[in-house]
């Protein structure tokens, strides 16, 4: 499976947009373009999930991980545009309980 | 091995001159089956080449001086090729040992789930788990203790095969060491949670469920961590109705507090314990539906518990072509009637 990562700096954040799928063989790729953006002091980090369908525990196990380092940083890091699935999976997850999963899908602009 | 190459050479110099004599297909049949030879005795490329210059020098005495050269200098290009088939070797040979290290954990993991199923009076239990490769990221775990108490755990740790295995072991330790009296649900999983949160790494983590069922008073209390709710099965209604327990993935957070749910379970009503391996499973046209497992489940619903779970997970495999994608954990508590 694929997965495609865009990386944009905006004035005031980091935005990564992913597309595709989010699994155990391309998580690390995720991973190497995440984590690094949460590492900046006080950096708010937006990973915007529109054009992801699926993302399994692995990819769960990322999202935690990047936000334990914004944290770190005192940076803070928000996922957007989840889908049905994805947002039923981390309110199982009992994640966005800590992590900013923003609102309902954002319209497309 | 010098005879076996003396061997080699000479069964070499029989089929080649065979072969030149009546050049047929019966010969190119002899150098198939040379070639595999070459491969079982481990004689490098270079090796072929000398060997065929070293016959043909004997053959036909008096080839020219620059055929004889371009033997030697087609020998130096086949040494590179000789390397990369000594590496393939070694390669395959350390595969082998792993694989068999593999297979002493996996072998080893398997005694860290329950040998048997326990059977309490009116209550029928029933518990598949396969993993989708060696090792299994799913675990279950069954405790009846003196108060006629059945307590179940299923959880799922994140990502599959080794490390998941090894945080597994950890789980299972961890259940091990709680103290002897029974815990309620909520604080098993918040006691559980603690010793995760300590010894994971930061991008790791492990949803559970766990429950009490009380055998005496046919009432199941349960908590959970972030896991893939089950379903209740009512016998009365006969609907399924989904059995979510809210409450955050073990290891996020250093203090969390779970939720505690209770059902008065009625004969003939039925729990149904799950990992995500089972709702997850995906086919051709995408992903299934959680009615279609119950749609499975409701088939075989004339079973026992144990032959339910055998056959959902036959169909679910079917559904798949025989490939599971994500490691499998379904498990049944029916009260019986």
């Amino acid at each position: 499976m694929n997965m495609e990562v865009a990386h944009t700096r905006e004035e005031d954040k980091d935005l990564l947009k992913v597309a595709g799928e989010i699994d155990a063989y391309t998580a690390p790729e995720l991973r190497e373009a995440l984590v690094p953006l949460t590492e900046k002091e006080g950096n708010l980090v937006v990973v915007d999930l529109e054009n992801v369908d699926y993302i399994d525990s692995t990819g769960l196990g990322i999202f935690i991980g990047a936000l334990k380092s914004a944290h770190n940083y005192n940076g803070d890091l928000k996922i957007i545009g989840l889908n049905e699935r994805v947002h039923r999976l981390f309110s199982i997850t009992g994640l966005d309980e800590v992590i900013d999963i923003g609102e309902e899908r954002e319209e497309a602009k | 091995m010098g005879d076996a190459y003396l061997r080699l050479q000479e069964q070499y110099r029989k089929i080649l001159n065979q072969y030149l004599e009546n050049k047929n297909e019966q010969g190119l049949y002899h150098a198939q089956q040379f070639s595999k030879k070459v491969l079982e005795n481990q004689i490098s490329p270079e090796e072929v080449v000398s060997l065929h210059l070293s016959t043909l020098e004997e053959s036909f005495p008096d080839i020219p001086k620059g055929a004889q050269d371009s033997f030697e200098f087609l020998l130096e290009v086949m040494i590179g090729y000789g390397l990369a088939y000594q590496e393939h070797q070694s390669l395959k040979d350390r595969q082998r040992e792993l694989e068999s290290e593999i297979d002493v954990a996996a072998n080893m993991q398997q005694t860290f789930l329950p040998s048997g199923i326990p059977e309490p009076e009116d209550l029928d239990v029933g518990v598949l788990s396969v993993p989708a490769s060696k090792m299994s990221g799913d675990y279950y775990h069954f405790v009846h203790d003196e108060n006629d108490c059945l307590g179940v755990a299923i959880a799922d740790i994140i990502g599959k095969g080794v490390p998941a295995a090894l945080c597994m072991s950890m789980i299972k330790y961890a259940m091990d060491s709680l103290p002897e009296q029974r815990l309620q649900p909520a604080d098993l999983l918040a006691n559980l949670n603690r010793v995760v949160e300590q010894n994971v790494a930061s991008n790791m983590f492990i949803t559970m469920m766990y429950g009490s069922y009380d055998v005496r008073a046919h009432t199941f209390q349960y908590a959970g961590a972030g896991h893939e709710p089950g379903f209740y099965y009512s016998a009365e209604a006969d609907e399924f109705e989904e059995l979510s327990a809210k409450g955050i993935v073990l290891g996020i957070k250093r203090h969390a507090e779970f939720r505690e749910y209770q059902r008065v379970v009625a004969p003939g009503d039925f729990i149904v314990l799950l990992s995500d391996g089972v709702t997850e499973c995906r086919t051709e046209q995408g992903f299934i539906e959680r009615e279609e497992i119950t749609r499975l489940i409701r088939n075989h619903m004339h079973l026992s518990a144990q032959e339910m779970v055998n056959h959902v997970f036959h169909e679910l495999e079917k559904l798949q072509g025989f490939q599971l994608r994500d490691d499998f954990t379904l498990m049944i508590l029916r009260r019986e009637v």
